[in-house]
């Protein structure tokens, strides 16, 4: 509504979402349709985890840069409340045993062979956050990144409460409004406030919290990790021909980005393994980048970041850089809080953390930034971004 | 351009046999027919010159002649169904029974039903495929039919007593012998139209498809093997001496609730036909020709048949469709809330802004609502919740068609409102007010282009009410009124032009009939005996619990506005209404008013007295005074505009054809008389209008 021009102007739409349900094939096209966006509007979902909303946004930039498109709607989303309870494979087995039975002896015999298990459900959730690979969980991945970079527990907690502080003087100052619009249910009740954060959090009530993956001795507790959220966000994405021919005012330019992959038992350092290239092939340096969004999955997480690019062995062998590449000022990362207040819907927040990077720019007066983020199975992606006047 | 698949398509999905594509098949203008290569006879109708079939003596006599050639070479099967997009039949032509003296009436009717006759007892299996409306006479003839297949969206009923009549072509013979005799009796007291699904439950149609099956199904059931679901024991249970006499009972009391005997016959009509006769096809058959000659000719019945041609009259100004389709609404409000919901369900894009968030969570929510209560199907409701955008920062402005204004009255912020849209808007959009006490002539004043700004005012609940002033200033631009017709028609509202002055019509029409009732409360009458008086007279709510479901701030606030503003004296609003306002007593939206509300619901005491003789007149009287003042005043164009706005906006006695129907029916004399005689017993107020005396 925004825009100067009809929503059937689109070429087409990207969504990137992880967790489908079976009502909602390809969100993407629905969301299109629903959009008004007309019956010719192609759509297609996208799914690379934790990266699934930046990699709409990479693909739509790629598409447009190819000249193959001028204007794409990029968005993410999850709704990870609504994930399903799933029946397990030797349940659903089963029921189609009971399908297939006509006579009331065959049925008879499929009974006899029901089981109290079939009724104990799988947690889609749980199954959906553990690495099959590997078979750790997400938080066991930043366990054993923070383990490997010697993050304390006291350092995770502290951080997190600087998020929260963060997010809650953002809130407090209206730095969302613009970007963050009410949604109203049909029940009548007003969503426009994200309710995760917490501003009274402490290092004192937090170091109180039980670890939530690794018990008893764990350093990622519910209270420093992200939160397990519903959320979504979109991004318009135009060539220079659709904005002249809009007159469009473009709030930021991608410059480029770059996806690599690591050892999925420790994808928390994903941010890195992708930064780095990005940075390298545009000769810059961690403090030429104004304003960094980097994914807050876990506190340890993003210290475990931080700490890599000052770790000399790890930079020259795994990066293959000269020595230790340096240290992010913390004033200059994730400024507004993140993930651990906000919530991580995991396919939105890739698409969130770019727009937010690009309004934080505008705000600050800044000019470059890069978003980037660590990606469930070992990847990370990141976003080289340039604030337009 | 490319068109959208799908309509480029549509036009191939409609089953007509061997008559795809023909255009004239047999010597008859309305009727085509044609066998297919299985010998079944495929008979259509396709009213000449009509977008939409009705029956007319004409489509009788060629049909006919049609059974002519059916009894003379049987085919294998007969399937009939109509050509027209817009559904099967949608009754008979009124103008075949208005008007006719009850002689001729009665050969009409007997004729009609023995061309019906003629195609039920057909030796050959007959099927009737009904796609969209089915109604009336358009029912009756598909119940002379052995099958009926209904397509997904058809929807019939006989609304036959919606017009103070009762089907007359045999439907309450062959419905009650059809489907559970109860269900068939409360179906046509009450009007109401079933949807595929529910006419397939009671077994009024013996399948519900899609289009693309038509032809199977149509075939099964000639071959006989379409498995049907018919009533069986419970009609001839239903249908016995005793049950009759019990049922009847209760289906009086019932009616009496909402049709008052006095004012509503034709109810009573039916139920005494049925109970009397429901035992015997025959018998029951030549009481149906007579009781509906009866009908014709009651005032009540040419009343509801005229007020059936004021609606047309009204829908008429829409004039072609329109040909926006975004609508901005400013204020969601109560009004504003329910326009938008309205708009959205109707097809339109709505967004809808205001300053802050609740009242836009309190729309949305009486959107789901309403939504849910009328339509049975989820993706209805998720498409137009879809089309209802929510829009804090009042972005829609830029690309909406029409801007619709409904914020509080208060003529800073409106003309605030006005030149932060007028900004905004597209330079050919339209700028609409809903205001009812602000003049236009002060709205528009600095606007850029007052020509595209004018008034539409909707009455409380939109859903329900069906009228909308349309409200022009002396410089509104002639097109901008036709545009805003066509909208109101493009969402199924009738609109009422009407001349820019205080109160326009309605509402200042209704102020007397308000005020007279808060005066006559003071004097001491019971509220319950006041409302009494109006109900007595056919309104469907007294004034007091008017004034409760309208709002007592509203009502105070409009009566202020119009005693300041028209030169008639009026009676000032009391004091203890004015404190009962403070104090926040507003009526049934705070649960306490002048009645407590309970549920929605009026608390009224049972024993209150009955009405005064002259209770009725003082509050009747001065309302259609009113009315007589705005014809001289060139406020609205004619009476029959009159007549519709009061009955399409505040349900005025409809039986009684609208204010000034009743008063010629009644007698301009009597009624000017009456008046002068009130004004010397009561005071100035009932003083009648200079414009009775050009009244002839």
């Amino acid at each position: 509504m925004r825009q100067p021009f009809a929503p059937d102007a689109f070429d087409q739409v990207i969504l990137g979402c992880v967790s489908v349900i079976a009502d909602e094939m390809n969100p993407a096209r629905i969301a299109a349709l629903r959009l008004g966006m007309g019956e010719a509007m192609v759509a297609f979902t996208v799914q690379i985890n934790c990266g699934s909303g930046m990699q709409s946004i990479d693909t739509a930039y790629r598409y447009i840069q190819r000249g193959t498109a001028d204007l794409i709607l990029a968005g993410g989303t999850d709704a990870l409340s609504h994930s399903p309870l799933v029946y397990r494979r030797s349940a659903v087995e089963w029921f189609g045993r009971l399908a297939q039975a006509r006579t009331l002896g065959a049925r008879l015999k499929v009974f006899a062979g029901l089981r109290p298990s079939f009724f104990s459900p799988v947690i889609g959730l749980e199954r959906g956050l553990t690495d099959p690979i590997v078979e750790l969980n997400m938080g066991q991945t930043a366990e054993l990144v923070s383990h490997l970079f010697g993050i304390t527990r006291r350092e995770a907690d502290e951080y997190a409460v600087e998020s929260h502080q963060r997010l809650a003087r953002a809130q407090k100052e209206k730095w969302f409004d613009g970007e963050l619009e009410p949604a109203f249910a049909r029940d009548g009740t007003i969503y426009d406030f994200d309710d995760g954060v917490r501003p009274d959090s402490t290092v004192e009530a937090l170091a109180k919290l039980r670890p939530a993956f690794e018990r008893p001795w764990g350093k990622v507790t519910p209270g420093n990790s992200s939160q397990i959220t519903d959320g979504a966000s979109w991004v318009i994405l135009a060539s220079e021909d659709a904005v002249t021919k809009y007159g469009l005012k473009p709030r930021a330019v991608i410059v480029d980005s770059h996806w690599a992959a690591l050892d999925p038992s420790i994808m928390g350092l994903g941010p890195v393994m992708c930064s780095t290239p990005l940075l390298r092939a545009h000769n810059l340096g961690l403090s030429d980048i104004d304003l960094w969004e980097l994914n807050e999955a876990f506190a340890a997480q993003v210290l475990g970041c931080l700490a890599a690019w000052n770790d000399d062995t790890f930079c020259r062998e795994a990066l293959g850089l000269p020595g230790a590449m340096g240290v992010i000022d913390r004033n200059r990362l994730n400024v507004d809080g993140g993930a651990i207040g906000l919530g991580h819907p995991v396919g939105a927040s890739g698409n969130r953390i770019v727009l937010h990077l690009v309004n934080a720019m505008k705000r600050l007066g800044l000019k470059r930034g890069i978003a980037t983020e660590c990606i469930g199975g070992g990847q990370g992606g990141a976003m080289l971004i340039e604030a337009m006047s | 351009m490319n068109k959208p698949t799908l309509a480029v398509l549509a036009p191939r999905n409609i089953e007509l046999g061997p008559l795809a594509g023909v255009t004239t098949a047999g010597p008859w203008k309305h009727w085509r027919m044609a066998r297919d290569a299985d010998g079944i006879a495929w008979l259509v109708i396709d009213r000449e010159g009509k977008s939409a079939n009705t029956l007319s003596d004409e489509v009788f006599a060629e049909l006919a002649g049609v059974l002519d050639v059916l009894e003379r070479e049987p085919p294998k099967g007969l399937v009939l169904r109509s050509a027209k997009r817009s559904g099967f039949v949608a009754g008979a032509d009124i103008n075949m029974f208005v008007g006719e003296g009850a002689a001729r009436l009665s050969e009409i009717l007997t004729q009609g039903h023995a061309i019906l006759d003629r195609l039920d007892r057909l030796p050959v299996p007959t099927v009737a495929v009904i796609h969209g409306y089915c109604l009336g006479g358009g029912l009756e003839l598909a119940l002379a039919c052995d099958y009926r297949i209904a397509v997904d969206d058809a929807r019939l009923g006989f609304p036959e007593v919606t017009l103070g009549l009762h089907p007359g072509l045999g439907g309450t013979v062959r419905l009650t012998r059809l489907i559970n005799p109860v269900e068939a009796m409360t179906a046509m007291l009450t009007g109401r139209t079933l949807h595929a699904r529910r006419a397939k439950s009671l077994g009024l149609v013996d399948a519900t498809i899609p289009e693309r099956h038509v032809r199977n199904a149509a075939c099964a059931a000639i071959e006989k093997q379409l498995r049907t679901n018919r009533a069986g024991l419970t009609v001839s249970l239903f249908n016995s001496g005793l049950a009759r006499g019990f049922l009847a009972g209760r289906m009086r009391k019932e009616a009496a609730k909402k049709a008052p005997p006095a004012h509503y016959p034709a109810p009573y009509a039916l139920i005494e036909l049925w109970e009397k006769h429901g035992g015997n096809a025959g018998a029951m058959q030549r009481a149906e020709i007579e009781s509906f000659g009866r009908m014709v000719t009651t005032p009540t019945a040419q009343n509801l048949v005229r007020v059936f041609f004021l609606r047309e009259k009204l829908k008429s100004f829409a004039g072609r469709r329109w040909t926006g389709s975004r609508v901005h609404v400013i204020g969601a409000g109560a009004m504003g809330g329910d326009i938008a919901a309205w708009c959205a369900w109707k097809g339109l894009h709505v967004t809808l802004a205001d300053m802050k968030p609740e009242p836009l969570g309190g729309a949305v929510k009486r959107a789901a609502d309403l939504f849910k209560k009328v339509s049975q199907k989820s993706a209805e409701v998720r498409d137009a919740l879809d089309r209802l955008t929510p829009d804090l920062k009042g972005e829609g402005v830029r690309s909406a068609d029409l801007v619709i204004e409904a914020v509080p009255e208060i003529l800073d912020l409106k003309k605030k409102v006005y030149a932060a849209a007028e900004a905004a808007m597209k330079p050919d959009a339209i700028l609409a007010t809903n205001t009812s006490s602000i003049p236009l002539e002060q709205l528009r004043e600095g606007l850029q282009r007052p020509e595209r700004f004018l008034g539409l005012h909707f009455f409380n609940p939109v859903s329900r009410l069906q009228l909308v002033e349309i409200v022009s200033h002396d410089r509104t631009a002639p097109e901008v009124v036709a545009a805003s017709n066509a909208f109101l028609g493009t969402i199924d509202r009738l609109p009422a032009p009407v001349k820019s002055e205080p109160g326009f019509l309605v509402n200042r029409a209704l102020m007397p009939y308000l005020m007279e009732a808060l005066l006559m409360l003071d004097q001491g009458v019971k509220k319950e005996t006041i409302d009494r008086a109006a109900e007595d007279f056919g309104m469907p709510m007294g004034p007091i619990e008017l004034a409760d479901q309208v709002g007592l701030d509203i009502c105070l606030h409009v009566a202020e506005v119009l005693r300041a503003q028209l030169p008639r004296p009026m009676p000032d609003a009391p004091q203890w209404l004015r404190d009962k306002v403070a104090k926040g007593e507003l009526g049934r939206k705070t649960g306490k008013g002048l009645y407590d509300w309970k549920d929605g619901r009026a608390v009224k005491a049972a024993d209150a007295p009955a009405p005064a003789p002259d209770a009725q007149d003082r509050l009747v009287l001065p309302m259609v005074d009113v009315c007589v003042a705005c014809l001289r005043e060139k406020i609205v164009a004619d009476e029959e505009v009159i007549d519709a706005s009061m009955i399409f906006a505040t349900g005025f006695a409809p039986f009684r054809g609208g204010p000034m129907h009743y008063a010629r029916q009644r007698g301009l004399a009597d009624v000017k008389a009456t008046l002068e005689r009130l004004a010397a017993q009561y005071g100035e107020r009932f003083r009648p209008d200079p414009g009775w005396s050009d009244l002839t």
